[in-house]
């Protein structure tokens, strides 16, 4: 039976729900114009004023934020009141140019537990359960965001953040952990390490595991909820918009439900910036209608996915998004090819290697080479030289089939690719350009 | 009768070599026969020992994958000739050879013994025994 924790907005009638986003966008935009400077020079720019956002149809009125705008405003210039009245900062891992910092009124993280609650709960979990949260504690809003939903799904909550992989499994054995929350390489790797410690899925009671912060393929989904013996959810959000939560996966599995009454989801073409209709691919942009601390409007999250409208088995009336095929900056362009990094990964594990790789572009006599290391595996390892070499032609095929371009595979030694118990470093561009 | 050769996966890269027998020396584990086959990314190292599963138990727990393998040791007269006798018991047989490499000779330098990847190792060690050639065991490997 599905659970809901906000039953009557989670599946409120379409309409209702609009009724709530445009009446917080008015009082949004107004409270944005009268406290945020920065964004109200934007709208003046634009020859915007509030009185021109009626409703949720005006939104394409407004002006876009993105990381730039973040970065010149660093740290306080996006702030929407006295700091005084702020509890909380959160910080991006800071891996592309200067970090984000975010913060947060007692409101804006109760309204965050809230959608972590409620990810939690579709997960299955209740009073009942035991959620052991390994994302790491700390300026990342993994660790504490997961927390504060799991107290509010009313889950005995093991804050045991990232790192000591042996002491995590006997944690969540002998606590009877149901619901682990991670990165999903994390997850990965916990699978591994138990394989290494003789254990198997049914030596841990865990039974659901909600997964975020990265990019995972569907077959890694797979994987994980093979090794482990689980449900594995995805989870989305970004630290711009307050962190994970922003849109949550149900037992349907097929796509995550944005939490319609903080959040409003549009599609836009990255170039044009021009509004693209549900179903459309294109890149993700939200405007949070709640938040006060940090109001993002129209933030530009560089994701690329496609929003659905339809019918939910779950019960749910909220929009869906599909799994983000990549970041418009994480995708790279090799030989005038858009690469993205998911893209490998569903050729590695459809050919029975795990998802233990990275991508190292160069460029040698003005041409870009594209080499991918994979770690080699007790199962795809063989005496016989012919096979291997087989398995890795195997491999380019695959690849130049998904990607239009030629691959070189290299296999290297088991856990020789780095992996931060956080996020795994998928991608060395040595490019100068 | 066969004997278990350990496959070890190296990456083709200075010094991988070094570092996997400095573990097999940490634990005091003995290569009778050594043999290296490599690509341009990656190598197999190929090793004889005397207890294989200890060995390949210390090499599993220093993250070497690594698998066995069964091949056919065989006593070879120190001789010309000696090679061609036991390689013509293949041919008559229609045992096709994938590689081959030798094991250091021990105290008894009138023989060596050679190490054979088969494509089919019981009938190739009955086909020996039938032509009166010595197949050796592990225990014979052990004792020389």
């Amino acid at each position: 039976m599905e659970r809901y924790y906000q039953e009557e907005i989670e599946c409120a009638a379409p309409e209702k729900i609009r009724g709530i986003q445009d009446e917080k966008l008015v009082a949004q935009v107004k409270h944005v114009w009268d406290n945020v400077p920065y964004y109200r020079k934007k709208m003046e720019e634009k020859g915007v004023t509030p009185d021109d956002i009626k409703s949720v149809d005006d939104l394409h009125k407004l002006p876009f934020l993105s990381k730039y705008d973040l970065r010149d405003a660093y740290p306080y210039g996006l702030l929407g009141v006295p700091l005084k009245d702020c509890v909380r900062i959160h910080s991006t891992s800071g891996t592309t140019g200067k970090r984000v910092v975010a913060f947060y009124t007692q409101g804006d993280i109760d309204l965050w537990e809230d959608c972590c609650a409620r990810a939690i709960t579709a997960a299955g979990g209740t009073k009942e359960d035991v959620c052991h949260v390994s994302y790491g504690y700390g300026l990342f809003t993994g660790g504490l965001g997961l927390h504060g939903g799991s107290q509010k799904a009313g889950c005995l909550t093991v804050p045991v953040s990232s790192g000591n992989t042996e002491r995590q499994i006997m944690f969540i054995r002998d606590l009877q952990a149901t619901i682990l929350c991670c990165t999903p390489s994390y997850a990965a790797y916990l699978g591994e390490s138990m394989k290494e410690m003789g254990m198997g899925p049914d030596d841990i009671p865990l039974k659901a595991g909600i997964f975020g912060a990265e990019a995972w393929s569907e077959e890694m989904r797979h994987d994980i909820e093979k090794t482990l013996g689980i449900k594995a959810y995805d989870i989305y959000g970004l630290t711009e918009l307050s962190g994970p939560g922003v849109a949550f996966e149900c037992s349907a599995q097929n796509g995550m439900h944005i939490n319609e009454d903080h959040f409003i989801a549009e599609i836009i073409d990255p170039d044009t910036e021009e509004v693209l209709p549900d179903g459309s691919q294109g890149e993700l942009v939200f405007t949070a209608i709640d938040k006060k601390a940090f109001p993002m409007m129209r933030y530009r999250t560089r994701d690329i996915c496609t929003l659905h409208r339809e019918k939910c088995s779950c019960g749910r009336t909220f929009i869906k998004m599909e799994k983000p095929k990549g970041r418009t900056d994480d995708m790279l362009i090799i030989r005038g090819v858009n690469v993205f990094p998911s893209q490998i990964e569903t050729v590695l594990l459809e050919n029975g290697y795990q998802a233990n790789y990275q991508i190292i572009v160069d460029r040698v006599n003005n041409t870009d080479t594209l080499d991918v290391h994979v770690e080699m595996t007790p199962e795809m390892f063989t005496d016989d030289i012919t096979e291997i070499n087989k398995r890795q032609a195997d491999l380019v095929k695959g690849m130049l089939s998904m990607l239009g371009i030629k691959a070189k595979v290299t296999l290297v030694a088991p856990k020789s690719i780095t992996r931060s118990e956080g996020k795994a470093v998928r991608v060395i561009d040595n490019r100068k350009i | 009768m066969s004997v278990k050769q350990i496959s070890i996966f190296l990456e083709n890269k200075a010094g991988r070599l070094d570092e996997m027998t400095k573990v097999l020396a940490d634990n005091s584990v003995n290569m009778r026969a050594v043999s290296l086959a490599e690509t341009d990314g990656f190598g197999i190292v190929r090793i004889i020992v005397d207890d294989p599963y200890a060995a390949t138990t210390v090499l599993k727990d220093a993250g070497y994958i690594n698998k066995l393998t069964s091949v056919v040791i065989v006593e070879v007269p120190n001789s010309p000739g000696g090679l061609n006798k036991v390689l013509k018991v293949f041919t008559d047989s229609q045992i096709n050879l994938e590689y081959i490499y030798a094991l250091s000779a021990g105290k008894q330098p009138e023989n060596a013994y050679m190490i054979f990847r088969v494509s089919d190792h019981k009938s190739a060690e009955a086909a020996l025994v039938h032509a009166g050639i010595r197949v050796l065991t592990q225990e014979d490997i052990v004792a020389l």
